[in-house]
């Protein structure tokens, strides 16, 4: 059985099976790793700790990733 | 000046060097496409980047890497839509994660419809941000104070507006900008302002290093070509900032002699 939990993902809040890591995440969210970055909670995840790093119910995390500016 | 000298005429920052001396943005094009060939027509080795929340919702739409290679291109994330120091800090954390770049231009903007640099937010950001190992490239307003206060902080160059942020008006303060120019030892750029080749031209010749302009390419009516023309305008700017111009005289001075003249 599988419990579940709510985070705040780019604003917006979402429902996700727990436990999940920030690398079965965007897993799920079918993001390139290689092309984004993830704060949790105000704090940056190092990819390197994708794989390591649960996310706990009622987390925030921000996805960003480069665009065209000026 | 010939092609060998040419060749080495290079500027350096934060232990980088560059050939050449135009940096573009990459916002406001009409599609990934064009913002690619405009670059490559523009021979910068320097694109500005913005870091904002992926659409979620659309998570295989085409990313600016796949057309802008960060491997070919010198990534310079920064901080555009920032208006407080945190903002700008928590900005340039991710974008550092997310490319391992800790070269970036700080931005701090006051609000429509000026968008003048916030130079008191500006100020506390680049503090922290350089207390965090980023080395950072400062937008600024047209302040030698200012200036002389973020480059005894620890910028690592000094890039003040021509005239307001995608406004085209061309460099309002050229008596200004020489100034400043004088008194840093960092390298020297005009950031906003720009409109048309001449004004590139002018700031080159004022003796700024580089400069870095977005809307002049990307609003010209053909975006490619406006880029060739910015990368000539730059070679020949500091072409004539090199061979250093002639001095003004409030008067005629005939080129062809008075003497011999028939009778």
């Amino acid at each position: 059985m599988h419990d579940s939990m709510t985070l705040t993902l780019n604003g917006e809040t979402r429902i996700f099976p727990a436990p999940l890591s920030v690398a079965g995440l965007l897993g799920m969210l079918e993001l390139d790793r290689r092309k984004v970055a993830v704060e949790r909670n105000e704090e940056i995840v190092p990819r390197s700790a994708y794989g390591e790093t649960l996310l706990a119910g009622g987390d925030s995390l921000e996805i960003v990733h480069f665009i065209g500016g000026g | 000046m010939d092609g060998i000298a040419q060749a080495e005429d290079t500027w350096t920052v934060a232990g980088r060097q560059f050939r050449s001396r135009l940096i573009v943005g990459t916002g406001k094009y009409k599609d990934l496409e064009e913002t690619a060939a405009a670059i490559e027509a523009s021979g910068a080795e320097i694109v500005t980047v913005a870091v904002r929340r992926v659409n979620l919702s659309d998570p295989k739409a085409p990313m600016l890497q796949d057309h802008v290679d960060p491997k070919k291109y010198t990534y310079l994330p920064n901080t555009a839509g920032c208006f407080t120091a945190n903002e700008a800090v928590r900005t340039l954390r991710l974008a550092r994660e997310a490319g391992g770049w800790n070269l970036v231009k700080l931005e701090v903007l006051g609000p429509p419809p000026t968008l003048y640099p916030d130079m008191q937010g500006t100020l506390g950001a680049a503090e922290v941000l350089i207390k965090d190992g980023f080395e950072v490239m400062v937008y600024c307003a047209d302040d030698p104070i200012a200036a002389k206060r973020l480059e005894d902080m620890g910028c690592v160059a000094i890039m003040p507006l021509g005239a307001p942020i995608g406004s085209g008006l061309g460099i309002q303060n050229p008596a200004m900008i020489w100034m400043m120019r004088q008194q840093t030892k960092l390298p020297f750029l005009v950031d906003a302002g720009v409109g048309t080749a001449s004004d590139a031209a002018v700031a080159l010749e004022l003796g700024c290093d580089a400069v870095l302009m977005n809307s002049a390419i990307a609003h010209a009516q053909n975006p490619v070509l406006m880029a060739k023309a910015m990368k000539a305008a730059v070679e020949a700017g500091r072409l004539s900032f090199l061979a250093g111009r002639m001095p003004r005289k409030m008067g005629a001075d005939p080129s062809s002699p008075l003497t011999g003249l028939i009778r």
